[in-house]
């Protein structure tokens, strides 16, 4: 089964919900049944803060783009003009190529009458393969400066198992990155704060999943025993699933900044996880 | 001599344009004759690179100076590879800023921000 874990904008606790997740389903993995974590928040990648996988394998993510040999190129523009990201500019005799802004479509290479672009691999971001516990984890880190990590996810789910239980901890908002984190997943899990920032949030992301047709539902985080929740209120409103609500305590704050993972200190918090690791699997069965 | 300035309507008596790569047009001044001309800006329906282009358009129409508020880094990259000179506008309508240009009174634009690219997207 692959979850998805997204919230609307970070800081709601989607890496914390991800990773103990990840961590409730290491019990089932006993039964050699696989429990991973994957981090596609490649701009930030936090995780493995929490987690601290050992026995890393990096592996480096590679795109395409052109290199121009100066002397075959009559500055036809052949290539800038096909080019609709703009990546190419020719200016003062020289072709000009921005690597960053290039989408490895390859079209300027075909378009080019005097054969003078070439490809040329250029990294843009690394994959890293680690252990913890019996937890597998995953983890895309974009380079900074680079403009887009879906090569890097394109990369990483095609890595993951089919079976078991796998946690895709997405990137925040909703652009491509989190378009290409959820495209296989069984069911998505959306991470909300209860407040009216979090219901905004909250409302973007639901209108995204309506049009998606897949499954989700709601972990209601940082909940106050007995404050208004204006995220479940919106969630009873348009009759969204609240898988759970995740109570705000003390406890949980330490444990996190400490960099620990809550469902392995912490018989309340296993058995808070393992409760929502459940239901996810009935929900999406459904 | 041309200077182009990034302009909202075909119209030397309003405020500079604040964007640059997607601004709908430029004027184009040229100091031989006092004479304006207004560029379409073809880079705004641009799915990224806007500025690249918008800058491309202006190296080849030969400006030598940019008078604007804001200018993307690979922009800049463009107008420094053609030399174009580019400085920071000052509040007020496209020829008031030809007119401090003349006087000399502006200054080069210091801050050239990072690509501003719709994807990738951490919103928070
Ligand atoms: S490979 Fe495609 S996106 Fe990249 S520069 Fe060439 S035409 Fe543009
Ligand atoms: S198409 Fe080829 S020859 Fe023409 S400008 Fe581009 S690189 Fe140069």
């Amino acid at each position: 089964m692959k979850i998805a874990v997204l919230s609307g904008k970070g800081g709601t606790g989607k890496t914390f919900v991800s990773v103990n997740l990840a961590c409730a389903a290491e019990s089932a993995a006993q039964s050699n049944l696989n429990s991973v974590y994957v981090d596609c928040d490649v701009e930030e990648p936090n995780g493995n803060l929490f987690l601290k996988p050992t026995n890393i394998k990096k592996s480096g993510v590679n795109v395409t783009v052109p290199v121009v040999d100066n002397t075959k190129c009559t500055g036809c523009r052949k290539c800038s003009d096909f080019c609709k990201y703009n990546a190419l500019a020719y200016v003062k005799d020289r072709l000009l190529i921005f690597n960053e802004v290039c989408h490895s479509c390859g079209g300027c290479i075909i378009f080019c009458p005097q054969k003078a672009l070439k490809e040329r691999q250029r990294e843009i971001g690394v994959i890293e393969e680690g252990i913890s516990g019996k937890t597998t984890v995953f983890s895309g880190n974009l380079n900074t400066g680079e403009v887009s990590g879906v090569p890097i996810i394109k990369e990483l789910l095609p890595k993951l198992p089919d079976n078991g239980s796998v946690i895709i901890d997405c990137p925040p908002g909703s652009a491509c990155t989190v378009m290409e984190s959820i495209r296989q997943v069984d069911y998505c899990l959306l991470v909300a704060e209860p407040t009216l920032f979090g219901v905004h949030n909250l409302s973007m992301v639901y209108e995204l999943f309506k049009l998606l047709k897949k499954p989700f539902g709601v972990v209601l985080n940082k909940c106050l025993a007995d404050e208004e929740n204006p995220s479940e209120q919106f969630c009873k409103e348009n009759r969204i699933t609240i898988i759970e609500k995740i109570p705000y305590d003390k406890e949980i704050g330490r444990l996190n900044s400490q960099g620990l993972v809550a469902v392995r200190e912490n018989g309340t918090y296993k058995e808070l996880f393992e409760r929502i690791l459940d239901k996810l699997v009935k929900e999406s069965l459904q | 001599m041309k200077i182009v300035i990034p302009a909202e309507t075909k119209n030397k008596d309003i405020p500079v344009c604040p964007s640059f790569g997607r601004t709908p047009y430029f004027a184009l001044y040229d100091t031989e004759n006092g004479k304006y001309e207004f560029l379409d800006n073809t880079a705004t329906a641009s799915q990224g690179g806007a500025g690249i282009k918008a800058a491309q358009l202006l190296v080849d129409n030969e400006a030598k100076v940019l008078i604007t508020y804001r200018c993307g880094e690979n922009a800049a990259d463009v107008l420094n590879a053609a030399k174009i000179k580019i400085l920071k506008a000052q509040d007020g309508t496209v020829q008031e800023n030809i007119a401090k240009y003349n006087e000399g009174k502006l200054a080069g634009l210091t801050e050239i921000h990072p690509g501003f690219h719709n994807h990738g997207g951490n919103q928070s």
